[in-house]
């Protein structure tokens, strides 16, 4: 019985402290492999084309891995214990997609996007950086949430006062750049919706009339959020950007059912969304030709008018086939005008076939996946909510995207993260990664440092 | 909450699950229809994406390759381009490919599977081979010899080697310029709808394309008719056939042109052309021996390819005895191409054999080893041997001292027959002049060419239209440039 006692004891006595590695030459590593990667596709897009390495390679692979060190360096000072994988996959994501870019501008001497691109980049590492830097902890975005949400429903009513650009109303032009204030908003918007259902997310569960099955909570708690959301996607609606109102709701829903538990939040959203697509597929115009082109493909070309933007894009998917053509060997220029933006998957998928666009696919499930991770691992609800809406951004996004130019759902008109040119896009999509690695850099540091138990 | 974190990850898996089940039927399950759609412009530029293989006359290239540098790259060019389109025919990005440029488009286009290295490589590949070269039979010299006789013209001139079928020439007259369809643009769009709408029909391959009442030129079946089936026997001998001739079971009677056709001795009758004894003959022959006739030398086969098809020439087989009558002098429903004239002459001078012709010598790679040669061509026996003979006998009497004198050509021996044919209601257009003929070297124990020309000009005096006048000279310079003389 002693003899038991002491070793007790004795356990306690040595009571290691729990040391977290923090996986930072991991990080490196990767880091160097996806620009390697990214160099590799640059020099082998030049190679297909003109049977030489671009001449920009070097000052390319030396661009990017700078920006990429410098992150890092950020990363390794300020946020020691962050998940090793973000850096490296959005790196890797940014860089094939200036190769996809570049790539596609061969095809269109007139149209160089690629340059505006590697801006834009520069721009997004220079705010990653600066979020990393200054943002000691997350927790101080929750302080400011009406300031969040204000900036955000005035980011979206701001592009009403500017032209419609292909029948959405979703830019604000100036001084030859062209900016979408939405996608800025959507961060807002998370980081609004997280802090709001982090503080109400009780009175959200357990308060209010019960009715059916359903624990409605009352007007006071639920009010003003479905306000803002009403806000928002009334904006879109108005603005014609529905990738961008399916996206929110879709962020609405998820954080919802996350915050209260609440598997009748799902049904609800999914009534809704019904009621709200059939409304809107049968009374808005533009809507409804999308979704006539999504049941049928090849009605343009049954009318004789040639191939729209969608057979275009099944035509270049379809060539692809497994392996893919190669990079720079295939012709999905053919999609037309917005081949470098809403159709740039398709490039993925002909060049790279179904192995390539898997991986891509792989690479966004990973990141997703990094977040909601990093949202468990965290104790306070306003963190956990943060990362889950962060992670399912992205994750939404990607499924309308990809889901739209392979023909699983109706188009919307909608940037692939990191891969498709736009620079609002671009620096947004930092800015999330960047927030992903502060909460779980703090998800993983509150465990350093601790007792074992 | 940790749980709901994880059910709402599940959401996100299931989403992935979906888009690679999506992606995986597009690209795999479904690509082979996506590939196919005739909207997939990825086919066209495949094909256009190297410089198609050439058309070879006299082992020189009358087609080209120009680089555009656009997105169907590759854009025909053609050497000559009116003088050979009947035989290349165009290939056109925008309208497709006709004559030569289709049959042969496997080996030009590079996706025959005789170019691929290895048997069936390229049906692993899935990619385009090599391109390989057409090598036709034409003489260059004899086709531009037609070309300049016709001299813009309506007709057409088609020249065969007896002995062989070889195609030696084959003009149409007026022509145009393959090469204005190759590409894609506005400027094809619109040569393409003057072409179709130009009354003239440039795009029309007169010589194998288009039937003509052959008129006197027919004479030469109906005689062979006449002795194969033993009705003449001698050469000399009066033919005991009236002048006017009343057609049987009517009262529309019969002419000549000239005099001297009563009772005219068959050799007489083919020297001067006369209808009266030719009518009659074709009526004493038979309807049955007359069709076996026209038939053994290519009438009424719709199946003629050179490789391309030929329009089937036509004797009618379901005549009463005037039809008959009208029939065996190269009217009522008898109508040929210029080539199975040609042919027609080939047979006599050939000693009653016929080669089907071809003009397709072979196909070979860029590097010029043979893919594939011409073959044995078909050998059919039209007539009798000694029917051949004293048709030759005959037809040598026309240029010598009848009606195609403008064929003779010093230093060879040289046949033929002159038609003039009448067409339109009430005769009521301007005739055509027919010319068929052959010429054999005096060194030489075969006849080296055989030719026939058509001349359709309705601008000329009626009256100085005839096969001796207008079309005799355009055969004799086609016959001189074959024999080199």
């Amino acid at each position: 019985m002693t003899k038991a006692g002491t070793t007790v004891a004795a356990a306690h006595a040595r009571a290691p402290v729990v040391r977290l590695p923090r996986r930072r030459g991991i990080e490196l590593a990767l880091i160097v492999l996806a620009v390697l990667l990214s160099v590799y596709g640059y020099c082998a897009v030049g190679i297909a084309r003109t049977g030489t390495v671009p001449p920009g390679a070097a000052g390319y692979g030396a661009g990017l891995g700078v920006l990429a060190l410098l992150a890092h360096v950020v990363v390794r000072i300020r946020a020691p214990y962050a998940d090793p994988l973000f850096l490296p996959i959005a790196v890797l994501l940014n860089g094939l997609g200036l190769v996809l870019i570049y790539r596609l501008d061969l095809e269109t001497p007139h149209n160089q996007a690629a340059p505006a691109q590697l801006v834009w980049s520069t721009l997004g590492f220079g705010l990653f950086i600066a979020v990393v830097l200054v943002l000691r902890d997350h927790r101080v975005l929750q302080r400011y949430s009406y300031v969040w949400v204000a900036s955000a429903l005035g980011l979206l009513a701001l592009p009403i006062l500017f032209p419609a650009v292909n029948g959405a109303r979703i830019w604000l032009r100036l001084a030859g750049f062209s900016i979408q204030p939405g996608e800025f908003a959507k961060v807002l918007l998370a980081v609004f919706f997280a802090a709001y259902l982090a503080a109400n997310r009780n009175a959200l569960a357990y308060t209010g009339r019960r009715l059916w099955l359903l624990q409605f909570p009352t007007g006071r708690v639920l009010g003003p959020i479905v306000t803002i959301w009403l806000l928002s996607v009334g904006v879109l609606v108005l603005e014609r950007d529905l990738g961008t109102s399916l996206l929110f709701f879709g962020l609405f829903v998820v954080l919802l059912y996350v915050a209260t538990g609440r598997t009748g939040w799902i049904a609800v959203g999914l009534v809704l969304a019904v009621l709200g697509a059939v409304a809107v597929g049968r009374f808005e115009p533009h809507v409804n030709q999308r979704i006539e082109d999504w049941l049928h493909p090849f009605r343009t070309i049954e009318a004789g008018q040639g191939p729209n933007q969608l057979s275009q894009s099944l035509f270049a998917f379809a060539a692809g086939g497994v392996l893919g053509t190669g990079l720079g060997l295939g012709h999905s220029i053919l999609i037309g005008f917005a081949a470098k933006s809403d159709f740039i998957l398709a490039t993925a998928g002909e060049e790279l076939g179904l192995t390539g666009l898997a991986a891509i696919f792989l690479l966004y499930a990973l990141l997703v996946e990094r977040g909601y991770r990093a949202g468990r691992a965290l104790r306070e609800p306003f963190g956990r909510l943060l990362a889950v809406g962060l992670a399912s951004l992205l994750a939404l996004q990607v499924f309308v995207i990809a889901g739209g130019v392979t023909g699983l759902i109706p188009l919307t008109g909608m940037a692939m993260p990191f891969l498709a040119q736009g620079g609002s896009s671009v620096v947004t999509n930092w800015v999330i990664v960047a927030l992903l690695i502060r909460v779980s850099d703090s998800a993983r540091s509150q465990y350093d440092g601790q007792e074992a138990a | 909450m940790a749980r709901y974190i994880r059910h709402a990850c599940a959401f996100c898996a299931l989403l992935l699950a979906a888009l690679l089940v999506n992606a995986a039927r597009v690209q795999v399950v479904q690509s082979g229809v996506y590939d196919d759609s005739p909207a997939n412009r990825r086919g066209a530029i495949a094909r256009y994406g190297q410089p198609r293989g050439d058309i070879l006359v006299g082992d020189q290239p009358v087609t080209g390759s120009v680089d555009t540098g656009e997105q169907l790259r590759f854009e025909r060019s053609y050497k000559d381009g009116p003088l050979y389109a009947p035989v290349t025919g165009f290939a056109s990005q925008s309208y497709g490919t006709t004559f030569l440029e289709h049959a042969g488009d496997g080996v030009l286009s590079g996706t025959d599977p005789m170019l691929s290295p290895l048997p069936l490589w390229s049906g692993v590949t899935r990619g385009r081979g090599r391109v390989g070269n057409v090598v036709t039979t034409l003489n260059p010299g004899a086709q531009q010899a037609a070309y300049r006789g016709l001299a813009g013209r309506k007709g057409a001139v088609a020249a065969i080697e007896p002995a062989t079928g070889r195609i030696l020439a084959l003009v149409s007259s007026p022509s145009y310029d393959p090469g204005q369809l190759s590409g894609n643009g506005e400027a094809v769009a619109s040569a393409w709808a003057r072409l179709n709408h130009d009354p003239e029909k440039p795009m029309l391959n007169r010589a194998v394309r288009q039937t003509y009442p052959p008129g006197s030129t027919f004479k030469v079946v109906t005689a062979a008719a006449a002795l194969d089936a033993g009705v003449i026997t001698d050469l000399d001998a009066p033919t005991d056939s009236p002048d006017p001739y009343r057609l049987p079971g009517t009262t529309t009677r019969l002419t000549n042109e000239g005099d001297g056709c009563g009772d005219a001795s068959l050799r007489s009758a083919f020297e001067w052309s006369c209808n009266t004894v030719f009518a009659k003959l074709g009526v004493d022959v038979g309807a049955k021996d007359m069709t076996a006739t026209a038939a053994a030398f290519g009438f009424n086969d719709a199946g003629l390819r050179i490789p391309f098809s030929v329009a089937p020439s036509t004797f009618d087989t379901h005549v009463d005895r005037a039809q008959l009558a009208l029939s065996s002098i190269g009217q009522y429903n008898t109508r040929a191409t210029p080539l199975q004239m040609a042919m027609v002459s080939a047979a006599v001078a050939n000693g009653g054999q016929l080669r089907t012709p071809y003009l397709v010598e072979r196909t070979t790679r860029t590097s010029g080893v043979t893919l594939a040669g011409s073959g044995a061509h078909p050998l059919r026996q039209v007539m009798s041997p000694s029917t051949a003979a004293r048709l030759k006998e005959l037809m040598t009497d026309v240029v010598r001292e009848g009606t195609g004198r403008r064929a003779a050509i010093r230093g060879a021996l040289v046949g033929g027959k002159t038609g003039t044919a009448q067409h339109g209601v009430g005769n009521s257009g301007a005739p055509y002049a027919w010319f068929v003929s052959w010429a054999q070297p005096d060194d030489q124990p075969q006849s080296q060419v055989a030719v026939a020309v058509v001349v359709e000009d309705a601008s000329a005096n009626r009256g100085e239209i005839s096969g001796g006048g207008v079309a005799a000279p355009i055969a004799q310079g086609v016959m001189r440039a074959v024999l080199g003389l």
